[in-house]
Parts: C-alpha cells; structure tokens; sequence
C-alpha cells in the first residue's frame, strides 16, 4: 500500500540555523504515527511543510499522492480540504463563534442547506464529546480542554481522511488528556482515517500511538512501532524512553524489549 | 542591633578576615561595603568558617573580592566547607560559560537596518503581487467576491469615521478662512476668501485630512488585526483550510476602503466648506448667500474631481500598508505595537509623498 505521506531527504534552513538534514519517513495509511523529539528539533516545523505552511530549502514531501513542492493552485486548494489540522492553541477564529468556526469551511466549500449544515454541526461538537450549547459561545469563552475539542471538531468539520494534531494533550489535565487520546483513536477506527500528532505525551505514545519518528540532530534517529524505536541507542532516545520514571511507569511496555 | 559580617585581625604578616553571620541576598550590599576599605597590603587569610547560610550572591560576592584581592596580594582561603566549594565551583563555571556581550558597530547597524528596510520594500513587493494575483483569480469566479466582508469594512471604516471626519474638516475650514480673511481684508479682497477655501478644501485638504485621519483609524486597526490573527494562529489554520488570507481578508479590506474614502472626501469636502462659510461669515460678515453665489462662479467641478481622483489612490495605500504590516507582525505581542506605529507612520507619509507627486503632475499637465 502506498503511504499517505512520504518525506525524503528535507533539509530546511533558517538563516544559518539549520533545522532539518535530510529527514526521511513516511507514514501509511490509518495508523496514529508521532513525531516525537526534544524542543527545538524541528517537530513542529516538519508539520508546517506538510501542511504547506512553510517549504524546505530542499527535499521531496508528498502528501496523498501529491508533490508539495510545486504543486498547482487548484491541487493544493483540493489538497487543503482533505486534511484538518489541530493547532497546538486551538487557532480558532475568534471573531466567530464554535459552530460558526466549524460551520466556516462547509459553508465556503459546500451548497449544503442551512438545516443540514446546523445538523453537521451538532454532530461533530457531539462527537468531540462537547455540548451543544457551546456552539453558541465565542473561543474566549472556553477553557484550555474544551477549545482543543472545538478545535478538532472544526479540524473534522470536512470529514478528512488525514488530521494532522500539534500537541493535543499538552495543557490538558490528565484525565481530559487520556480521553482526548481514547477520541483520537475512536475516530481513526470509526473514520478510517489516517492521524500525524506531534507530542511529548509519554501515554499516549505507549497508548495509542502505532509508529513514530524520533527527531534529533536535525535527523530521524528512530522510526517505527515502539519495539523498533526502543532498540536505538541514540542519546535522545536513551534519555526520553529509559530514564528511571519511564521505566517505572511503563514497566511491563519496557521490559519486553 | 548591628549584625557583623566580617572582622578583622591584623597579625604581624598577614591580615585574617573573618567572615561571620548571613551572607546572603539581604547582606550583600552592607558586606561590600565594608570588604571595599579592606586594606590590601600584605597577605590575606580570609576564613570563612564563622559563616552561617551563604547563598549564590554571597558566593558570588566572596568570589568578586576574592579575585580582586588575588591580583594585589597572596590569599589563602581557610574553613570552606564541601558545600560552599561545590556552590563556588558551579558559580565559577557559569561565570566563564557566560559569552561576552556582542558589540554591535555603527557601520553594522547601518548595514543591517539598510537591508532590512530593503528587505521591506522587497516584501511590500511581493505582498502588491499577491494581492494582484488574487485579485484577478477573483475576478475570473466573481461569486467568490466577498460582498458580506466588503459591506461589514465599509461600514466600519467609512460609516463611522463620518462624526471624526465632520469635525476635523470643520475646523480646518474654519482655520483657514479665518487665516486667509486676515491677509484678504488687507486688499479688500474679502470676496476671494470664498475661493480660497473652497478650491484648497476641494483640491487638496478634504483628500488629505480624510486620508490622514482614515490612516490613523482604520490603517492601523487592520494591522493590528492582522497582526493578532497571526499571533494565535488563525492565519495559519486559514492557509490550511484552503482560505487564502489575501482573497479573506486583504481584498475586502483594500476595495471596501477604495469605496469609502471617495465618499468621506466628497463629505469632508462639503463640511469643510462650511466652517469656511460660518468663520467668513463671523470675520468679514460674508452672508451665506453671498458666499454659495461666489462658490458657483469660482469653484469649477474640475478641482472637486481632481481632488477626488485621490481618493482611491490614498485607500489603496492606507489598506494595503496596513495589511502587509499586518501580516509581518512576529510571534508576540510586542511587534503588534510596533508594526501598527510602523502602518499608520508608513501610509501617512505615503499619502503626504503622493499627494505630492498629484500636485506636480497636476501642475505639469495644466489642470
């Protein structure tokens, strides 16, 4: 099966900075795959080139099939529909309400009827498990949780077959935490779609998490399931997945290893 | 009672310097004060052992007088405990770690904010072309026109600037005619007061007080709008839901102003005639009939069009400076104050420079 995305030999530059040096990976269809790595490694920045919001200063990135580099005007727009992305702070708009902010695309995109459209609406703030009344309210008025999920309703308000999501678990608590990773997974088995996350989140990358790539030293220094990446002796990955706690608390992910 | 830090006992070949008590945040300044008349003339034995709590700043004290003393005389430190070494060796170490200040030369700082500026213009450049690209791409689907948008600017940058713009443009023709009505009544040339007011507001002040005013209210809110959608990533998750920022929010902004200003002008030119008409009327007592009878002899429609030809010209400017000052706005908040002082600074010179260049060419072409 070809893979949903593939990124080859990316380098990317700011000024004289170098972030990235030639990073490899590519991510298959339908699995939850993270991109794991300490601040400053270029996470973030990998995300932003394939969701177009930034281009390397070389490398290939091909997203469902299409090369981003160059890619025409009609292609990218169609791209952009197939895809949500979450944002680490949640980028709603904050000049709209919440069902207006999910309501936003289907309204540009689509010539579905009012009603329906209410409909949809009501649907995906149910799904991310937010009351209905909320869409009523404008983003400010949300707390940290519950902005994430109006976020990842407005990421899913198109029915995307591939999500992008920055930190989601950061700033939550951790109840809210492991529920928004029992949502990610709920909707990638009911939706069959495919999720990149970026996150520093250890149980949800023991949880739920099939593959992901290890960022550091502008290189991928692991990729794979957590069997693979644990086999890597590199210094960032010693120290994320076998410091003391991790071991302790994952024991029995750890040991078998 | 007066807590002691530090005593001294003078031997025949060596001072001993006892230091005693806290040396701490609180008692730096008052134990520095006494370390700085320490004489310095022969060997030192400074003994710490009568020291209670040390913290980083004592530490850091006791390592500045302790180099200091090293470059006069011998020293000898006695009575350290493992813990204090350790505290000195880890601040030591950072104080070498610490990089030296870079120095930045003049000629550098005039290199870099020559690049930058050009780095500026380059970027404004490309922000004009984007604009046109996307202005075109809209031209080919018209319904993608974003009619609601362009209403809800007009109304918000036209409609309600008319009460600021009605008092500014008041005053000035009042301002000017009683000015000018002083020098005409000189050569009892009263009458010319009516063309004076009118061929200058209409040429030249209604255009330009409008802009100015337009670009301190409505330039610098795009900008400071722009700039904080960028900040919480709204622009970003636009781009990524296939809505161009260019055709959302720039085109909107830039055509709903090249709308409104026309229109301010056209009423800030028919406010300002009339605080010249009220202040004639009050200084050389020019009735109102008076003055309309001369204004239709005098005031041809060519110098209201000419004035008016501005109007786009100046919007386009105000709303496109302020958008693409907008969007440089970086990741805080800081940069939202300076790039919306940099807008409203930018487009009102602008104006004044194009203002300029209208005049010339007006001149040159004989209208």
């Amino acid at each position: 099966m070809k893979p949903v995305i593939e990124v080859e030999d990316v380098v990317t530059r700011f000024g004289e900075r170098t972030i990235h040096d030639g990073v490899n990976l590519h991510i298959n269809q339908n699995e939850i795959y993270a991109i794991l790595g300490e601040s400053g490694s270029g996470k973030s920045v990998l995300m932003k080139e394939m969701i177009m919001l930034l281009q390397p200063n070389a490398g290939k990135i091909s997203v469902l099939g299409h090369h981003l580099k160059g890619i025409s005007h009609k292609d990218a727009h169609e791209l952009r529909t197939e895809w949500g992305v979450l944002f680490q702070f949640g980028a709603l708009f904050s000049s709209l309400t919440i069902a207006e902010n999910i309501e936003v695309q289907l309204k540009e995109y689509t010539n579905l009827s009012k009603m329906m459209r209410a409909n949809l609406v009501r649907s995906k703030l149910a799904l991310v498990g937010l009351d209905p009344h909320v869409g009523a309210l404008y983003p400010a008025e949300l707390s940290g949780g519950m902005i994430k999920r109006a976020a990842l309703a407005r990421a899913l308000a198109m029915e995307p077959c591939l999500l992008f999501l920055d930190e989601p678990t950061s700033g939550l608590d951790p109840i809210g935490a492991r529920n928004f990773d029992a949502l990610i997974v709920e909707l990638r088995d009911l939706l069959g779609i495919t999720v990149v996350i970026i996150t520093h989140d250890l149980d949800s990358i023991f949880s739920i998490v099939n593959r992901m790539a290890v960022l550091a030293d502008k290189h991928v220094v692991a990729e794979g399931t957590l069997e693979n990446v644990l086999q890597s002796k590199h210094p960032f990955v010693e120290a994320f997945f076998k410091n003391d706690y991790t071991k302790e608390r994952f024991k029995e992910k750890i040991k078998d290893v | 009672m007066k807590k002691v830090f530090l005593a001294y006992e003078d031997h025949q070949e060596y001072l001993k310097l006892i230091s005693k008590g806290e040396w701490n945040l609180e008692s730096v300044r008052q134990i520095e004060k006494k370390l700085r008349t320490t004489p310095c003339n022969k060997k030192i034995i400074w003994d710490v052992s009568d020291v209670r709590v040390f913290d980083s700043a004592g530490v850091l004290l006791f390592i500045e007088y302790y180099e200091r003393f090293q470059k006069e005389v011998q020293i000898e430190v006695i009575g350290y405990t493992d813990k204090q070494k350790e505290m000195y060796e880890l601040l030591t170490k950072d104080l070498d770690a610490l990089p030296p200040p870079r120095k930045v030369r003049l000629l550098e700082s005039i290199g870099r904010q020559t690049y930058e500026m050009m780095y500026d213009v380059y970027d404004f450049v490309t922000f004009l072309g984007h604009l046109a690209f996307t202005f075109l791409y809209i031209l080919k689907r018209p319904k993608n026109f974003r009619i609601k948008e362009i209403v809800y600017h007009i109304h918000q940058s036209g409609f309600n600037a008319l009460i600021i713009i009605a008092l500014t443009s008041f005053l000035v023709g009042m301002v000017i005619s009683y000015q000018g009505s002083v020098q005409l009544a000189k050569f009892g040339a009263d009458m010319f007061i009516v063309d004076t007011v009118a061929i200058s507001i209409t040429r030249e002040l209604g255009p330009m007080i409008t802009a100015i005013v337009i670009a301190g209210r409505s330039g610098s809110a795009y900008t400071a709008e722009i700039g904080a959608m960028k900040i919480t990533e709204e622009i970003a998750a636009m781009r990524t839901m296939g809505f161009d920022p260019y055709a959302f929010l720039v085109l909107p902004r830039v055509i709903a102003l090249m709308i409104a200003l026309p229109l301010l002008i056209f009423f800030s030119d028919i406010v300002g005639i009339l605080g010249g008409m009220v202040a004639s009327d009050i200084q050389l007592g020019i009735s109102f009939t008076q003055f309309t009878d001369r204004l239709y002899e005098v005031l041809e429609v060519k110098h209201y069009i000419l004035g008016m030809i501005k109007g786009p010209v100046f919007a386009f400017i105000i709303a496109s400076v302020g958008c693409f000052r907008g969007f440089q706005v970086s990741d805080n908040t800081e940069s939202i104050g300076l790039h919306t002082t940099a807008s409203v600074v930018n487009s009102i010179f602008l104006v004044i420079a194009f203002d300029a260049l209208f005049s010339v060419l007006y001149t040159e072409l004989g209208l």
